[in-house]
């Protein structure tokens, strides 16, 4: 395996602790990559300070994409291409089109939220998962630290994670 | 709004001052809306002929034709300027009890969920039910003495056989619409609302004095309860109150749709009783996450109202049956189409509006757009509301005029006067709610 990443993984066993070790460590000039927990805790996201998901953006970009071609569809096949009066109707029937113009939207906008999470999650087919620890989906909450990002060294780095309550502070390499 | 967390349910119990400058602020309103009101009607009976004049000159033109569900059309030789007044109080008075109910409506719901998040907010739409007891004489009366006036079904000589205005398809719906049983429905209708919004209220403020949890079961018993009757009695009222206006004309998605006008409406004055009580220093423990909350209610629900219009228009349209595609020509084509503006406007102010605006999380968070869109949500259903009613009862003699505005300056400073009044009646927070403490600490 080239090696090129390298982490030091801490190891917390309660998640106030590790809440409070996030801002501790922080206020030490430690650049934290991410803390993996079992369930979802109040306020980690800001405490690490990760920015924003953009996820919303994208999704509403998506569903704009579904809009328009099932806009463009329908247009295309019942207006310009093969005109057909139905129930009397005008060739540009919008209401009859608005149930099928908004199923487009909901599945432009699901697809495209689902391959967004699994882009940036990196879980195309094939990818090996980073994993730090098995334990984080059972009973402990990991910190994970960059060394390339970091300019402290491995055995600072590593005592600052033990006095902010680590249980053990672990290597790893991908 | 990090002051909270020296906030603890044993040491704070705050009350709201309704103080004379207000108490003189909002009289003053309704007063101008009596004084408008008063000019309009002095002025309805002077200006009316012209414009009935006119009117008649455009029907003939068009050969008599008649884009009308509802009742003018059947008497317009008749046609008396004053009742533009009944019918405008009518409306106002079905549009204000219908936010009043949504505030029990919305306590019952949230008690029936045993929601937290909300029990910092529950007083504000629990006060609201108490201006049932002002929209409940006004209706009674209105429909006692006008009844005639609104609704088509009462006009005299329509179901007997030997009269000259006989008309067969509502002579088939006497059973239903008659003057006893419409009266025996209106009474247990507010009845049935008003006596469980004062069980529900009587242990809410119980609770305060008692605490223990036993209150909390009993108002869950009362809310479950409310729940099953207002999901009777939201689609008797829309039936009765107003889609029996076009007695001709009826619409199985109507119950549900009155329903989700009042439903957006209500929970958009919540949200507004909320900010302003926030920005005159009162209720500073609601935090923005409960603030996002309630966007996120008025958010969906007002894509609910849109779906249930939406779904009642294109069944219409699709299907293109005479009997039910007249309500919506008649709105948007008929009477000199005085009411197609509305129809625009329905459906921009209600839908597209909302739904833009508080589309993003930072909008839901942000008091300002909150506050712009309760505004437009609540004036767009009182603009649903108007083109539900109108069309069938006052037809080509409608429009925007001093009536309109004073009736509802008049009923929405009534609203303000008596909901403030009932605020101060207890304290804002529930004190000792079993969730208050996880309401305190909601985040999202």
């Amino acid at each position: 395996m080239n090696t090129t990443e390298k982490y030091l993984v801490g190891v917390y066993d309660d998640e106030d602790e590790v809440l409070h070790a996030v801002t501790e460590v922080k206020g030490k000039g430690v650049k934290i990559e991410e803390v993996y927990t079992p369930f979802p805790i109040h306020g980690l996201d800001t405490a690490i300070g990760h920015p924003r998901t953009r996820i919303p953006i994208a999704a509403f970009l998506f569903g704009l994409t579904g809009l328009t071609c099932a806009q463009f569809l329908i247009n295309y096949t019942m207006v310009f291409d093969w005109p057909m009066i139905i129930g009397g109707k005008d060739f540009f029937a919008l209401p009859d089109w608005i149930p099928v113009t908004f199923e487009g939207t909901v599945l432009f906008t699901a697809f495209g939220m689902v391959f967004t999470f699994f882009v940036s999650n990196s879980l195309w087919p094939g990818k090996t998962p980073k994993t730090f620890d098995l334990r984080s989906t059972d009973d402990k909450f990991i910190m994970t630290i960059n060394m390339g990002t970091n300019k402290k060294s491995e055995a600072e780095i590593e005592e600052i994670l033990k006095a902010s309550g680590a249980i053990e502070v672990n290597v790893k390499q991908f | 709004m990090a002051g909270h967390s020296h906030f603890s349910p044993a040491n704070v119990e705050e009350f709201y001052e309704f103080t004379p400058e207000a108490r003189k602020r909002v009289i003053t309103a309704m007063i101008i809306g009596a004084v408008l009101l008063g000019i309009g009607v002095f002025f309805l009976g002077s200006g009316e002929h012209e414009a009935a004049h006119a009117v008649a000159g455009h029907a003939a033109e068009h050969g008599g034709e008649h884009l009308s569900g509802g009742a003018v059309s059947h008497h317009e030789t008749s046609w008396n300027p004053l009742n533009r007044l009944w019918v405008n109080l009518w409306m106002n008075g079905v549009f204000f009890s219908g936010i009043a109910v949504i505030g029990m409506f919305f306590v019952a719901v949230q008690y029936l969920a045993k929601a937290g998040w909300s029990s910092v907010v529950k007083r504000i739409p629990e006060a609201f039910p108490k201006f049932l007891y002002f929209t409940f004489p006004v209706l009674l009366l209105l429909f006692v003495f006008k009844g005639d006036v609104i609704f088509h079904w009462m006009h005299h000589g329509i179901t007997d056989p030997a009269s000259e205005h006989y008309d067969k398809i509502i002579a088939g719906k006497k059973g239903y619409l008659n003057f006893t049983f419409f009266l025996v429905r209106l009474v247990a209708i507010f009845t049935v609302w008003i006596v469980l919004w004062n069980m529900m209220r009587k242990k809410s403020i119980e609770e305060d004095l008692n605490g223990g949890t036993q209150n909390f079961f009993d108002m869950v018993r009362i809310g479950t309860g409310f729940v099953v009757a207002m999901g009777i009695s939201s689609s008797l009222s829309a039936w009765d109150w107003v889609m029996s206006i076009d007695t001709h004309w009826f619409s199985t998605m109507f119950g549900w749709y009155m329903f989700s006008s009042w439903h957006v409406t209500g929970l958009a004055t919540i949200t507004l009783t909320v900010l302003f009580l926030k920005d005159k220093g009162y209720m500073q423990y609601v935090s923005d996450s409960h603030l996002h909350d309630l966007g996120k209610f008025m958010f969906a629900f007002s894509i609910f109202w849109t779906y249930v219009w939406f779904a009642q228009f294109l069944l219409i349209y699709y299907a293109n049956m005479p009997e039910e595609t007249i309500y919506f020509l008649e709105r948007w084509e008929g009477h000199n189409k005085v009411y197609k503006a509305v129809e625009i406007l329905n459906v921009f102010m209600n839908f597209f509006f909302p739904f833009l605006i508080m589309m993003t999380r930072d909008a839901k968070r942000t008091p300002i757009f909150l506050k712009i869109c309760c505004f437009f949500v609540i004036v767009g259903h009182y603009l649903d509301f108007y083109q539900m009613i109108m069309p069938g009862t006052v037809g080509p003699h409608g429009g925007f005029g001093l009536v309109e505005f004073g009736s509802v300056i008049l009923f929405a400073s009534a609203f303000v006067y008596v909901v403030s009044t009932e605020l101060t009646k207890a304290s804002l927070v529930a004190k000792n709610h079993p969730f208050l403490e996880e309401s305190l600490h909601h985040d999202i």
